[in-house]
């Protein structure tokens, strides 16, 4: 996949030295706004922006969870309580002997990523307002306990915060300490957002069975946001608890963490420098409107139902002009097949998929009722059959959404686990959906990418780091679903909102995206419905292309034109069970399936 | 001791019940979690207490205004954070709006009622130790509650409707059942459950604006863990919380009885995500 020779350019996407400097204006200028900030020598402004700092290096991890991965933390302000009194308690020597202050802070940020990881372990399984309640009840339980614990947390009383010595001491000190702790954070989280793993956290937020089916397994990735989270927040923790000098437990109310909230909602959904600004700006903001310090919360609680009822989708949104441009009126997708040689690499090595003997039932009602199946590489095989035959049910067999009662499921010999619908794409089997499950607030690119998620090889840290391993992936990846792109005939879109997309140049964007992981096996579940003749047409030729690389293909559709124009083989279901099977000849003359589902 | 335990947790109990089927109603009849229960309980004792104790209100009368307070507020809840957000309840963004609500009326709440936690009246003085109203206010409460709804659900025809829109929101709206009436009434009537949990419980818990996040969580286990909409879950799970949570703090310290409150919601909800008597949900592709 290495040698793809003649790159195929975005269209409209810039990305020359010029544009990628555009992206980063807006950064630079902050930066450079907060390294000339001692300048002025104003302390109290030095330590509301040491403060607006500090808040975004635990705001930046929490963006990649609510942001990016859509999940509701309310309550974070409890890993800054931890931090801060894990980094206070450790270098006042409350806990066996004094720290050194610097370790104070690490441990600080590991605590942090361990009780990360212990509040986000109920949204790996559960449905949002469980996770939403787990913070709030974890926040509320972490200022009970730094109540109670008088001898480590000085109860009420509280206790001093630590003191960085030289060269971080109080003062512009400390605030350089903060302004880079700040950048880092920020450099890493923008990495991981421009990374496989950031996109793949937004596909389990927008398309979560589509993240499943491309190969993310929701769990492990949401761990290691929720590990990251932890200690960003810790560590914030421990320099809040600095900046304050004593800590009480007062200082950690629930409103800070719907300040935290709120910035990032204000900011946007999946964006960086939106939250950024959006957390500067409510840290400032009441320092401006000293009298209405009183009604501040009031005040974040009413912008909260605002931004929700109004502009759900953030500053971010409002400001995307770029998505806004009219695109062309009357655009017609025109595949080109050609190319798929080099989209899908050699396929020698003929898969073969069987299913034997399987039967599943939903209560009562025999869905699929002792159904053999074989789908070879290199062929097309069609599935058809009347309302509720069980052909998507066999369908969600094959991927791993349903586990049946009996039977066996091979690949080329050796059992695919039944269940387990995220390891389908280490196995290389893709497939599309009957409604098209993409991220809307992607661009057509990022939703082909994830198709690859299986094919990088750098770890997170890698990512994180942007070391040299995650930009091969990152390019290489990019290359492949480009080409997929261009060979479903949508590279002029690549870089539009999936969500201003037709609805049939998304059933090709599924394609795409199942292209890119260089199938064995090609699920598409309807391919053609809500597409017009012509395209049906063009998307035959596709289908049939894709299974002459060597990729078998098992098609349910309805159409019964398109099934016998491309098939190899037709399977007929019926009550799920098979009621014939053959060539489309054979089928088309058969007796029963013209009386029971072709007509006559 | 073993009196006290009882006695305590058993009431604490009875309003964690109270606000779990505060949860519950709403959830029926609308499929939202919100975070407006905790502030219902907690208005509950201030507003008791602002109406009889500060105003001098007659105690009957007072008791009335809380429960209306909590049937308007409920109304208000539903017309400004669940109606708009509910036909793209896949967002989840219900749980930002209740939020948000809830907050601004705690917040209103801290500046003009104060942060300081203030007595709520003594409305029956029969006696001592079990007598004490703070003991058996709230159970008597929860009790009335229980056989209230079940009475509503099983003998009504408005009660068959609610439990025709909690079960299946299209068949019902094809059946021509007001939708949108009913779950009005429904957020009314868990208006009122709500503040009349914080009433009852207002002598124990005091009238404090902080009682609304302990509330909303401490509410909400009994209902993750009975499993949501089943009142009856709640109110085992809601006395079981109250007595384990009593017996933890007697025992062993009140550091304790917090963080294994929490563990046991993690690990249960980790081992049976639709809590112990839910029935799990079905398809999604």
């Amino acid at each position: 996949m290495t040698e793809i020779t003649t790159p195929i350019r975005a269209g409209g996407a810039s990305t020359g030295w010029l544009g990628r400097l555009e992206g980063k204006l807006s950064w630079i200028l902050l930066g450079l706004a907060g390294l000339a900030l001692p300048l002025l020598d104003d302390s109290y402004m030095g330590t509301i922006a040491t403060r607006a700092y500090i808040y975004w290096v635990l705001s930046a991890g929490l963006n990649l969870v609510v942001g990016y991965a859509g999940q509701i933390a309310i309550g974070w302000v409890s890993m800054l309580t931890l931090g801060a009194y894990t980094t206070a308690a450790l270098a006042a020597g409350r806990v066996g002997p004094e720290w050194p202050v610097y370790l104070a802070l690490l441990a600080g940020g590991g605590v942090g990523a361990v009780f990360g990881v212990v509040v986000g372990l109920p949204a790996l399984r559960l449905r949002t307002f469980y996770f939403a309640m787990t913070t709030l009840g974890f926040a509320t339980i972490a200022t009970q306990v730094a109540l109670a614990w008088k001898d480590v947390t000085g109860g009420g009383v509280g206790t001093p915060g630590p003191v960085f010595p030289w060269p971080f001491d109080p003062g512009w000190g400390f605030y350089y300490f903060c302004f880079l702790l700040a950048a880092v954070a920020t450099w890493i989280t923008a990495n991981i957002g421009s990374s496989r793993y950031g996109r793949a956290l937004v596909a389990i937020r927008d398309a979560e069975v589509a993240a499943e089916a491309s190969g993310i397994a929701k769990p492990r990735l949401l761990v290691l946001i929720f590990l990251l989270a932890g200690a960003l927040g810790g560590i914030a923790g421990g320099l809040f608890a600095s900046l304050q000098s004593y800590i009480t437990p007062d200082a950690f109310t629930f409103e800070m963490s719907v300040l935290f909230f709120i910035g990032i909602l204000i900011g946007g959904r999946g964006s960086i420098l939106g939250p950024a600004l959006g957390t500067l700006i409510l840290t400032v903001l009441p320092e401006i409107a000293a009298p209405l310090v009183q009604w501040s919360t009031f005040l974040y609680a009413a912008l909260l139902l605002l931004i929700v009822l109004v502009i759900p989708g953030g500053i971010a949104d409002l400001l995307d002009y770029r998505n806004r441009r009219p695109l062309e009126q009357h655009r017609e997708i025109v595949p080109r097949p050609d190319l798929l040689p080099r989209v899908l690499g050699d396929q020698n090595a003929r898969t073969l998929i069987a299913l034997k003997g399987i039967r599943l039932h939903f209560g009562g009602v025999k869905a699929i009722d002792g159904l053999d199946l074989e789908i070879h590489g290199g062929e097309v095989h069609g599935l058809i059959g009347p309302n509720g035959s069980g052909k998507t049910t066999t369908l969600n067999v094959v991927s791993g959404y349903y586990r049946p009662r009996e039977g066996s499921l091979r690949v080329d010999g050796s059992d695919l686990p039944f269940e387990r619908p995220h390891v389908r794409a280490q196995w290389r089997i893709a497939r599309t959906f009957q409604t098209p499950r993409v991220v809307g607030a992607a661009s057509v690119l990022e939703n082909v990418m994830i198709g690859g998620t299986v094919h990088g090889h750098g770890t997170f840290a890698e990512s994180m780091l942007s070391l040299p391993r995650h930009r091969l992936d990152e390019r290489v990846l990019r290359e492949a679903a480009m080409l997929a792109l261009a060979t479903v005939g949508l590279e002029s879109l690549a870089s539009v909102r999936a969500d201003r997309l037709q609805h049939s140049e998304l059933r090709f964007v599924e394609i795409a995206r199942a292209l890119v992981l260089r199938p064995a096996c090609l699920m598409l579940d309807e391919p053609a419905a809500g597409l017009s003749a012509e395209e049906i047409r063009r998307l035959g030729g596709l289908i049939k292309a894709i299974s002459r690389a060597g990729t078998a293909v098992l098609l349910v559709e309805h159409h019964a034109d398109l099934i016998f124009d491309i098939c190899d083989r037709v399977t007929v279901l019926n009550l799920g069970k098979v009621l014939a099977a053959g060539t489309p000849e054979e089928i088309r003359s058969h007796r029963e399936v013209v009386s029971a589902y072709l007509g006559a | 001791m073993l009196q006290s335990i009882v006695s305590y947790g058993l009431a604490v109990g009875a309003v964690y019940a109270l606000i779990g089927i505060t949860y519950n109603v709403m959830y029926s009849a609308s499929r939202v979690f919100s975070f407006t229960a905790g502030m219902l309980g907690m208005l509950g004792g201030v507003l008791g207490a602002l109406f009889i104790q500060k105003m001098g209100i007659n105690a009957v009368l007072g008791f009335v205004m809380v429960l209306a307070c909590g049937a308007v507020l409920g109304i208000v809840t539903e017309l400004l954070t669940v109606r708009p957000v509910l036909k793209s309840i896949e967002q989840h963004l219900y749980v930002l709006s209740t939020l948000a609500f809830a907050l601004m009326i705690q917040q209103v709440t801290a500046i003009e009622w104060g942060t300081e936690a203030q007595p709520f009246p003594v409305l029956l003085p029969i006696g001592e130790g079990w007598l004490d109203q703070k003991f058996w206010l709230p159970l008597l409460a929860c009790a009335v509650t229980i056989g209230g709804l079940e009475f509503l659900y099983r003998y009504t025809l408005i009660g068959r409707a609610f439990l025709a829109i909690a079960e299946d929101n299209y068949a019902a709206r094809a059946l021509g059942l007001p939708e949108t009436w009913l779950r009005i009434a429904s957020f009314a009537l868990a208006g009122m459950i709500g503040t009349l949990a914080g009433f009852t419980g207002a002598q124990m818990l005091l009238a404090f604006f902080g009682n609304q996040s302990i509330l909303n969580f401490y509410g909400f286990v009994p209902v993750a863990l009975g499993g949501m909409g089943s009142n009856r879950g709640a109110v085992i799970g809601g006395l079981a919380l109250g007595l384990f949570q009593q017996a933890a703090n007697f025992l062993v310290g009140g550091i304790f009885a917090a963080v294994a409150v929490f563990a046991v919601f993690i690990v249960v909800l980790l081992l049976r995500p639709e809590g112990i008597a839910g029935a799990s949900t079905a398809r999604r592709v």
